[in-house]
């Protein structure tokens, strides 16, 4: 039996970083030097986890409500739509996401920065995009934090998402960061990425929907691949 | 023809992902006590042949069926009612994994030729920019592997090896490499 199967389109090095990037350290030993092998787009790469509701608690989608008190820092909304490089809504899929507190510390054994733990701040949240591809969070800005890539090295404000899609080639983890953030040039992480493809990890200041008295607003719209052909009857839009 | 939009490039899940990515039935492809249900189990090592404390293993399969639960598999859904095919687990300080699964269906290729069995995998990790992607085979299904349209596309033994996962008391046991003298085949997909 043969299928006929529409693929993913590739990326290319214009969209992503390199697994080997001399200013980020940890790359170092834990790239492989082997290039990697081609992989035509089979069932498995055109199918993937398809997470939904079941993930998803009440509060998930709020970060200030997870505790009894609320958490100290900037209260804002992240809010935006997952799309694919066709401009097609991924409606019905799961976007994780977890950051440091106000403070630009983890709520992680591992974190050793000397900045204070907020009792009221875990900083993870879970949530899932409507019939439109339209994701939203209520957290809390995250703070810079020191690391120890090279001298005084800071990382830039950023929170770290990840998403499915609705097949294998669409999964990714990312970070999405601030307008404007002065350690951008310093970050390796961020630099990594190609210059032209830069802007698209950084949110937007969004007045609109900011709510007045409360909470600033951000907008981060994320794109996932596309199909290398539209399918010409797609019976699951 | 209007240009495709710019994807969002990828970002490391860096050294903390345990606050927002582990799930308690990570672990579990199938529910504990499926029958014929086992463990593929390993460690992942960096260049220095360290094992990595801080990587995360997802993976993706089809059923014993060869169907996945998903509704772009054309040929029809999966019948298990509980299976999920996918896995998500964080390695330990030792930089072990396990997750427990039942052997996949072999899947048609594009060609019409059947596949040996596998399962898709996803490694993450502070220090890789973007998650690698790989397959488990398995050790004792020799004459499928023989006959497996990527496996013989492979440019020796020693490559194909590093793709094997081989048999142990708790099922299968599959290391990755991510780079060294037993580097594992990592695809572009
Ligand atoms: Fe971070």
């Amino acid at each position: 039996m043969s299928i006929p199967l529409i693929g993913y389109r590739r990326e290319g090095p214009e969209d992503q970083p390199p697994l080997d990037y001399a200013g980020y350290g940890s790359t170092a030993l834990r790239h492989p030097k082997r290039p990697l092998v081609p992989l035509p787009h089979g069932l498995t790469e055109i199918t993937g986890p398809m997470f939904g509701h079941e993930k998803v608690g009440e509060l998930d989608h709020d970060l200030t409500r997870q505790h009894a008190g609320e958490p100290i820092g900037e209260r804002i909304i992240v809010h935006g739509r997952v799309l694919d490089s066709d401009g097609r809504a991924v409606p019905d899929t799961l976007v994780e996401i977890w950051q440091a507190n106000s403070a630009g510390r983890y709520a992680h054994e591992r974190d050793q920065h000397p900045a204070p733990l907020d009792p009221n701040f875990t900083g993870a949240g879970r949530c899932v995009t409507d019939s439109e591809g339209r994701y939203e969070y209520v957290t809390i800005k995250p703070g810079a934090y020191p690391w120890r890539n090279h001298p005084n090295a800071w990382r830039s404000q950023h929170i770290h998402l990840s998403l499915f899609g609705r097949a294998f080639s669409q999964r990714i983890v990312t970070q999405m960061y601030f307008p404007g953030d002065p350690l951008f040039y310093q970050d390796p992480i961020y630099l990594a990425v190609p210059e032209s493809a830069r802007h698209r990890m950084v949110s937007m200041f969004d007045l609109d929907r900011t709510e007045p008295e409360w909470a600033l607003a951000y907008r981060f719209d994320i794109v996932l691949r596309g199909r290398e052909q539209t399918p010409t009857e797609d019976p699951h839009d | 023809m209007t240009e495709p939009l710019g994807v969002t490039p990828s970002q490391t899940v860096g050294p903390f992902y345990a606050i927002g990515l582990p799930w308690e039935d990570g672990p579990y492809v199938v529910p504990a006590g499926t029958p014929g249900s086992f463990e593929v189990h390993g460690t992942v090592y960096d260049g220095a042949g360290e094992a990595v404390p801080d990587a995360l293993i997802e993976t993706w399969q089809a059923d014993p069926d060869g169907r996945f639960a998903h509704p772009d598999d054309p040929r029809g859904a999966v019948k298990w009612d509980a299976f999920r095919g996918f896995a998500r687990v964080p390695t330990t300080p030792e930089g072990t994994y396990a997750f427990r699964t039942v052997r996949p269906g072999r899947l048609p290729s594009a060609s019409g030729e059947l596949q040996a069995p596998y399962i898709a995998v996803s490694v993450f990790a502070r220090g890789l920019l973007n998650r690698v992607v790989t397959r488990i085979y398995f050790g004792d299904e020799a004459e499928a592997n023989a006959a497996d349209p990527v496996l013989r596309s492979l440019a020796g033994d020693a490559e194909r090896a590093t793709l094997v996962a081989a048999p142990s008391d708790r099922g299968y046991r599959f290391d990755v490499h991510v780079q060294g003298d037993h580097e594992t085949v990592f695809f572009s997909i």
